[in-house]
């Protein structure tokens, strides 16, 4: 509820700071039809959702504001200055009422006088117009609303009726008969546009909402809060379009609306049968807002079946509720419905709550005496005739649901947002982009400057173009959510369409990413949630057999890491039959029966996303997945993003997608190729290598004249970007590999040189160059220079190293390691026998010795050294590594002297040698790379160069035994 | 042959040759800018220039036109170009004055043009001292005219 509160607040707010101006031009220009049913729909609003939250003092204010409207839009009333001031005065007891909402909870005020001056100003007129009878001054709650109950047709003539009868004409005018129709009419048409524009997107934006509460309603069908905010949405769009003249969709939303008034006041729950109604009625509504948008009418379809359907569920619950109102859900006190539904069922209402209070005081004394007055409140509306309880309303002013959190002031929360078009969003971003170019220049520019106030400038610039970047960015962002609200629908329409039970989880709801990008993730998400309910969890049966609970799980998470979103779409289903796939590949010869059978079931797993294989019906149907994958891999890496598959038989199914926060501009490393500069998006890049020139004969090996360096065991086709783009020689001199991965491909690009990172704005390139694969854009950089984006896939496809072993080690557990350490540590490194650099964490270390190889002895197959007194076990760290000895052979060139890390405490030590231990240095540990090799927690670049992160914990476990044996024996 | 609105056209030389274009499709002509190649791009794709941070494509008409290649040395105009495929910089030798041509004193090319020259080039201008050939500009700067030198590249 104070969630709809502040919400309730908020807008009432910035309608009321409307309203205010819109009275004050309408008199004016008192003809302004626009104007005034702009001030009509304000009021109306605060009307309806004041009813619903129970501020009965509000409601007939506003109600009675809204009857002297009506009378001012049929022309009955002239807009004089008495009327004006009369209206302002109803601004002014709105805003006090909300103050005093926002303040205390209740709309308590005496506005009697005001109210029976709008009444008489109503009724003065009243035989004058052609309405169905207007409501008696003294009970307008209860006909008119937004709960009207069982009062359904009139309250929707009274409430709306004449509204109604001016939108019936408007809406014919929308049809094309102007002939019969007043030139006021279709001025108001004209100017209605913009209103109804406003009235399209809102409810659009409700109906989503609804859609997901109503799922969440089923699940929770005590929720009253959300059963609060359906209702509401509902009314909002019920009203406005009464407004419109949109009849067909009012009586649809009135009779849902009804339904949802037999939910609320209890008369009966939540079920299957109602929700799916009430889904039903939302399509509805949402085909005919289409329609309205499209061509100005609410279409010619009538739904008289839903209606009816609609009404049914209405009349059984009506029928169920003479036999035996529920005392415990019959309007429960925290809930005062403004309403009650009929005059003939308030004494039923009364029994119930008889009934109730009685349980009440059965219960004990300590039962809060005010639960009494809290009852007798949403009985206030439903029959005004018994006495004791009309004038305890009158003593007593509404007692509304006052939430210890409404008691804060709330007044911070109104005017906290507005509206903006996209479009203007996107040339701000444009120019924001442009921006950061200038900035860039500048920066470059100012870099060689003396004079100290540039420089101070300049800087001053930069870090304000930082900002506003990345405020432009903000104001684009919106939370994964957006695309998230509409999937329990799918998945509950589809789980039961299949026969299935599965409930969605979500983590990360709030996770943010740019707008245009949050459009383009739609069809793909919706259609992997799609696929993990149809094929990957299993169905109930299934999943008992397999001794899971029936019920399935799809989780979606979302998360930000390293400048990029996360979503994981996950389920605990069959998980995805890596021999199926592989059988059908090989059939489908896009794989070969050698090549198969040395693929891991995860790169087979991977294979889905192959075009070949997701039209396969075979595949689909026996293995779970794979229809359309193609499409949803190509739909997420046309925005820059990847997605990847994890999936364990018989536990279930993961799919990773990474996409940029944003399109326009990305973070980029700048390489240098035969004098020229390219840049390269930081998605693709893994890791940065360097072989000095001495080495290069060895690190460099040729299979059949590609040239492949191994990297961690690993063969890693090495791609000259000069020769790739016929660049002419590289330079002579250490050789500089940029290690890449787009899609199945992984390969190491060799360039001159490594700049630096930049922020780059991607710009497109001309019709006629976009026939070259190995471009995908082009930038300005700091200097002024054009430079190219390297297009990763595109190299290298062109180059043909598409790897098929792609991130071979990247298993589920790695994944589960840390991968990212905050703090600055001081780190040991040290180098191992092929060379490879090693981070240590040094608080982990217990000492750093160096022994005389002779010193050391066998026992058993362990190398050992006497150290302090006890026996020291040592462990070659190739060893442990299970590094291939390159370059080293043991006879040669076995050092005189061992560099030996002591690990571990007193008595209970272990020495790792090492060849080199290179220095001691103060890192703040980011991890780039995944860890390509057990014992290894991941790679980071440490002075520029690339070093993995030992693991210790590991290596301390895998000697534990020795430490043991060899204890024992000391 | 019924008489033409005047049309002005900007005109400029390339080699011995005198051309032109229309000029409502001329945005500037701005001095010789550093280029930077596109690897792998057509031959008659000198590059891109930076053009207040706008990305424009430089095209080599004497390229284009199949005429031999400039004198080192000789450093070319850009003539930047406005066309629905966006803006485009062609480079041209030296830069002509603006011309009004309303007479019907011109011709189509002879038939003999062979090459991209007779592709491109539209209508001779007989002037009192020169032959004015002009272009149509959405067909120079077109992908399919601009990749057909691909090959070559």
């Amino acid at each position: 509820m104070v969630d709809n509160l502040q919400e309730f607040l908020r807008e009432s707010q910035e309608g009321l700071d409307q309203l205010a101006q819109e009275i004050v031009n309408l008199e004016q220009n008192p003809r302004d039809d626009h104007t005034l049913g702009s001030v009509l729909r304000i009021v109306h609003s605060i009307k309806g959702a004041s009813g619903l939250l129970g501020f009965a003092n509000l409601e007939r204010i506003t109600h009675s504001a809204e009857n002297v409207l009506g009378k001012l839009r049929g022309g009955v009333l002239d807009l004089d200055e008495a009327v004006a001031s009369v209206l302002l005065e109803v601004a002014d007891a709105i805003r006090d009422q909300l103050e005093l909402i926002a303040l205390h909870g209740t709309d308590r005020g005496d506005h009697d006088a005001l109210i029976r001056h709008l009444d008489d100003m109503s009724n003065e007129n009243s035989d004058l117009y052609p309405v169905s009878q207007e409501p008696a001054p003294m009970e307008p709650e209860s006909v008119n609303s937004p709960a009207a109950g069982t009062y359904a047709d009139d309250a929707a003539a009274v409430g709306t009726g004449d509204e109604g009868d001016q939108g019936d004409q408007g809406d014919e005018g929308d049809e094309g008969d102007e002939d019969d129709e007043a030139p006021v009419i279709m001025e108001l048409d004209e100017e209605m546009k913009e209103v109804l524009k406003d009235f399209l997107q809102e409810s659009c934006e409700n109906l989503d909402r609804v859609d997901s509460e109503l799922i969440e309603l089923e699940e929770q069908p005590d929720n009253r809060e959300l059963l609060s905010s359906i209702f509401r949405s509902m009314h909002t769009i019920k009203g406005t379009c009464g407004f419109f003249g949109f009849d067909k969709l009012e009586k649809l939303t009135h009779v849902g609306e009804n339904l949802l008034v037999k939910l609320r006041d209890g008369e009966f729950s939540m079920t299957e049968d109602i929700a799916t109604g009430l889904l039903a009625m939302v399509d509805a509504v949402r085909a005919m807002l289409l329609e309205i948008s499209e061509h100005g009418h609410d279409g010619r379809k009538r739904y008289t079946r839903l209606i009816d359907a609609l009404s049914e569920l209405k009349d059984h619950g009506e029928m169920k509720n003479v036999e035996l109102p529920d005392p415990d859900t019959a309007s429960p006190p925290d809930q005062p419905c403004p309403a009650a539904p009929a005059t003939d069922m308030a004494t039923e209402e009364v029994s119930a709550i008889a009934v109730k209070a009685s349980a009440g005081s059965a219960r004990g004394p300590d039962v809060d005496p005010a639960l009494a007055e809290k009852i007798e409140v949403p009985l206030n509306p439903a029959d005004p005739q018994p006495v004791a309880v009309t004038s305890a309303v009158s003593s007593m002013p509404a007692q509304d649901n006052s939430d210890p959190a409404a008691d804060k002031s709330t007044t911070s929360v109104t005017e906290a947002s507005i509206r903006v078009d996209v479009p203007v969003l996107d040339s701000l971003m444009n120019l924001v982009g442009e921006l950061v170019l200038a900035r860039n220049q500048i920066v470059e520019y100012v870099g060689a400057h003396e004079n100290t106030q540039v420089v101070a400038a300049a800087q001053r610039l930069n870090l304000i173009t930082s900002e506003l970047q990345e405020g432009v960015m903000q104001t684009r962002m919106q939370p994964i959510h957006s695309v998230w609200a509409k999937l329990p629908r799918v998945v509950r329409d589809l789980s039961r369409a299949c026969g299935k039970q599965i409930r969605v989880e979500m983590e990360g709801k709030s996770t943010e990413l740019d707008k245009s990008l949050i459009e383009a993730m739609k069809d793909p998400i919706t259609h992997l949630v799609r696929n993990s309910v149809d094929h990957g969890i299993e169905s109930p049966e299934q999943r008992l057999a397999a001794g899971k609970p029936a019920e399935g799980v799809l989780l979606l998470r979302a998360f930000h890491e390293g400048g990029q979103v996360h979503i994981e779409i996950s389920d605990d289903g069959a998980g995805i039959r890596a021999d199926r796939i592989k059988e059908k590949a090989i059939a489908n010869g896009v794989l070969s029966i050698e090549q198969a059978s040395k693929m891991s079931s995860q790169e087979i797993c991977k294979m889905i996303f192959l075009p070949g294989l997701s039209t396969a019906e075979a595949v689909t149907n026996i293995s779970g997945r794979g229809v359309g994958m193609d499409v949803v891999k190509t739909n997420i890496e046309k925005i820059s993003g990847a997605i990847d598959v994890d999936t364990e038989l018989g536990r279930g199914t993961v799919f990773k997608i990474r996409v940029p926060l944003t399109l326009a501009i990305v973070p980029a490393l700048i390489v240098s190729a035969g004098h020229q500069r390219f840049a390269i998006p930081q998605v693709n890049l893994i890791e940065l290598i360097r072989i000095d020139e001495d080495d290069q004969a060895n690190a460099i090996e040729y299979i059949h004249g590609c040239p492949v360096h191994r990297l961690r065991g690993q063969l890693l086709p090495l791609v000259y970007l000069h020769e790739e783009l016929k660049l002419g020689m590289p330079q002579p001199g250490a050789l500089n590999i940029v290690v890449l991965q787009a899609d199945k491909c992984r390969f190491g690009l060799v360039v001159d040189q490594i700049n630096d990172t930049q922020e780059i704005v991607v710009k497109p390139l001309a019709e006629a160059l976009k026939s070259i694969p190995v471009f995908a854009g082009a930038t300005i950089m700091g200097d002024g220079r054009v430079a190219l984006i390297l297009d990763t896939l595109g190299i290298g496809q062109r180059a043909r190293v598409m790897s098929e072993h792609p991130e071979r080690a990247v298993s589920l557990q790695v994944a589960g390691a840390a991968e990212k350490v905050g703090l600055s540590e001081t780190l040991l490194l040290v180098s191992t026998r092929s060379n490879g650099r090693l981070a240590i964490p040094l608080n982990q270390v217990a000492r750093l010795e160096q022994f005389e190889l002779t010193r050391t002895e066998m026992a058993g197959d362990t190398q050992v050294v006497q150290y302090r007194g006890q026996i020291l076990p040592l462990v070659e760290l190739s060893d442990f590594l299970r590094e291939r000895r390159a370059g080293y052979d043991v006879e040669q060139s076995v050092p005189e002297l061992i560099q030996v890390v002591v690990f571990g405490e007193e008595g209970r030590q272990v020495g790792l040698v090492v060849k080199e231990i290179i220095d001691v240095v103060d890192e703040v540990l980011e991890i780039r790379g995944k860890a390509s090799r057990a014992g290894v927690l991941g790679t980071a670049a440490i002075h520029g160069q690339v070093t993995e992160l030992f693991d210790v914990s590991a290596f301390l476990t895998s000697v534990a035994d020795l430490i043991v044996e060899l204890g024992e024996a000391a | 042959m019924s008489h033409t609105e005047p049309q002005q056209y900007c005109t400029f030389y390339l080699d011995r040759y005198y051309f032109g274009i229309e000029v409502e499709t001329v945005q500037e002509i701005i001095r010789y800018q550093e280029i930077t190649p596109v690897a792998l791009a057509p031959s008659v794709v000198k590059g891109l220039i930076n053009l207040r941070g706008q990305i424009v494509t430089a095209v080599d008409l004497r390229a284009l036109l199949e005429l031999p290649e400039r004198a080192d040395g000789e450093v070319p105009m850009n003539i930047v170009v406005r066309t629905p495929l966006g803006a485009f910089s062609l480079l041209a030798d030296r830069i002509g004055d603006v011309l009004e041509l309303a007479d019907d004193s011109f011709e189509p090319p002879p038939d003999n043009l062979s090459g991209m020259a007779g592709e491109l080039i539209q209508r001779a201008y007989k002037l009192d001292n020169a032959l004015l050939l002009t272009m149509a500009i959405s067909k120079v700067v077109s992908a399919d005219v601009l990749n057909r030198h691909l090959e070559a590249a």
